[in-house]
């Protein structure tokens, strides 16, 4: 393995996000604060409790996933669009690493912003609500997997996209109506049989049930599925990359 | 003189049928300086963007050093530096971080001293500190040579170095080249400029339609750049060259309204007084005068299509 050049590939992708610190500070906390305001307190004020947890409480896994999601797959897609669109990667594809070097460099950079971003709004909630975490070891891993797994969704993105309008395709078109219909701000439970069903086709449903899960011990869908799920849509991201790499498609002439 | 280089019967294909290499192979020895021109589409980037790694060959091998480019990708990518042809920088990375970055993806340990050297050689040092959005284009084109020498490499491409640089950049780029050469760093290098080749290039090849047409020894070549064309034209057209003129080696342009004498420069005597006196005792009236210069490529190309350059 490469490591040095995995170390420089991440230092570098991480210097772009330290010269804009401030912004990837206060845009979380500000847009946090401002989902508790028009959702916590319009429809808290309707909605008491879900399952014996507060509603302000209770939507707080899930805005962590909202930002957390769509952060990695823009950290990811334009860390690797970017040296496409500015012709860099010659230096990448000339240079004495493998596929898998590059991923970890440009992924973990990604998933290390959304992780940062991830921790900064669970703490600015906990200034809103009584935060309580059940199980911390899961929640984190949770985090983890899930800016990896959308990171690697994101190098995707940036890879397959030929201009900046593609690369906020998929994450408008498609990851937004997901999470916001994957249970961000209600439990499957709350809706009529049919909708129910339709919903647990809905891949979010799970990662969100199963982050929720870590915090109040209650879910939509067994833990166990949730975990089994995000496994598996990390190991299909991990495929694509893998013959993408291979093939050189959209990279190498 | 060890081959650091080999290339054997490459061949590029791409889906649409089109051939960008159909089978070049050439050697290159350590520490040599060899210049390669062509016109624009002739195969000269896609040769060095196979060997570097950029563009999947179709068929054929090459080695850097003894190792295969793609079995042994590592060891052969390791030895290569590559300044390409456009300036690629991210603009809102500093300078330092953009070559450290270089060194870093090459697999070299961090060596502050090492690429401070460098950019004070490519008088970067004190702009080290800028974004690349703040530098001219001169400097860019620099911090893209820093970059290519800071992992130390043993083969260097420079893909049209010296295109749309000033002249006191294009004399830094020749003094660090020969000073490459002397570490012993091999240098292939794309130009247009004859100058570049004749400066810098021991060997000279030529590249057209994906083919390399010939590899030549520099100063073969320069005997050869010392052919000069005077165009002799005349107010009426004749049908055909006096006897009186037989000793000049002239040609008769098709039109016939002119005469092309092809003489050497380096020659003591050029014969241009005497021609000129013998077409005025010839009763031939002179119109105008004008002499032209073969270009590199246009001498190579025609030798191999077999017309005169």
């Amino acid at each position: 393995m490469n490591w040095s050049a995995i170390a420089a590939i991440y230092r570098f992708e991480m210097a772009r996000f330290f010269r804009t610190l401030a912004q990837s500070f206060l845009s979380p906390v500000l847009s946090t604060s401002l989902y508790f305001v028009v959702f916590g307190t319009a429809i808290g004020s309707r909605i008491q409790e879900v399952d014996g947890v507060s509603y302000g409480a209770f939507i707080v896994p899930g805005l962590i996933m909202l930002s957390v999601v769509l952060l990695a797959i823009s950290n990811a897609s334009f860390g690797i669009y970017f040296p496409k669109f500015l012709g860099t990667i010659y230096e990448l594809l000339s240079a004495p690493v493998n596929f898998i070097e590059i991923v970890i460099g440009y992924v973990g950079a990604a998933a290390t912003k959304a992780l940062f971003v991830g921790v900064v709004i669970l703490v600015t909630a906990s200034f809103f609500v009584d935060l309580r975490i059940q199980h911390p070891i899961a929640m984190a891993a949770f985090l983890i997997l899930t800016c990896l797994s959308f990171s690697l969704l994101g190098f995707i993105i940036g890879i397959w996209a030929s201009n900046f309008e593609q690369m906020s395709l998929v994450p408008q078109l498609v990851v937004t109506p997901l999470i916001f219909l994957g249970g961000t701000f209600y439990s499957i439970s709350m809706l009529p049989p049919v909708w129910q069903t339709v919903t647990l086709f809905n891949p979010v449903v799970y990662l969100i049930s199963g982050f929720r899960w870590s915090f109040y011990g209650m879910a939509d869908v067994p833990i166990g599925l949730s975990l089994l799920a995000i496994l598996l849509f990390t190991g299909l991201c991990l495929g694509i990359i893998g013959w993408i790499f291979k093939t050189g498609w959209r990279i190498r002439s | 003189m060890t081959t650091i280089l080999s290339i054997k019967d490459l061949r590029k294909s791409y889906a649409d049928g089109f051939e960008a290499l159909k089978g070049v192979s050439l050697e290159i020895e350590q520490g040599e300086i060899l210049a390669l021109l062509g016109p624009n589409g002739a195969g000269k980037t896609t040769l060095i963007s196979t060997i570097c790694g950029i563009t999947t060959p179709t068929s054929g091998a090459v080695t850097v050093g003894g190792h295969d480019i793609q079995t042994d990708f590592r060891a052969a990518r390791r030895m290569i530096g590559l300044v390409p042809q456009e300036i690629a920088l991210e603009p809102f990375e500093k300078v330092w971080n953009t070559v450290r970055l270089s060194r870093g993806l090459f697999g070299l340990s961090r060596n502050d001293e090492r690429i401070e050297d460098i950019l004070r050689k490519l008088s970067l040092w004190e702009k080290r500190k800028n974004a690349i959005k703040e530098l001219s284009g001169g400097m860019k084109r620099r911090v893209m040579i820093a970059k290519a020498l800071s992992h130390e490499p043993r083969v260097l491409f420079l893909d049209e170095p010296t295109a749309g640089v000033d002249v006191e950049l294009r004399k830094d780029m020749w003094e660090i080249v020969a000073e490459l050469k002397r570490s012993g760093v091999t240098i292939i290098l794309t130009t247009h400029y004859i100058e570049e080749a004749e400066a810098i290039a021991d060997r000279v090849g030529v590249i057209d339609k994906g083919e390399l047409l010939l590899v030549q020894d520099k100063d073969t070549l320069m005997a050869q750049m010392g052919k000069k064309h005077l165009e002799v034209m005349l107010t009426e057209p004749i049908q055909s060259i006096p006897d009186s003129l037989a000793a000049h080696n002239l040609e008769l342009n098709g039109s016939g309204d002119a005469l092309v004498y092809t003489y050497d420069t380096n020659a003591d005597r050029t014969g241009i007084t005497a021609l000129l006196n013998d077409v005025a005792q010839a009763g031939l009236v002179l119109r105008d005068v004008q002499t032209r210069q073969s270009s590199l490529e246009e001498i190579f190309v025609n030798l191999v299509s077999g017309e005169p350059a």
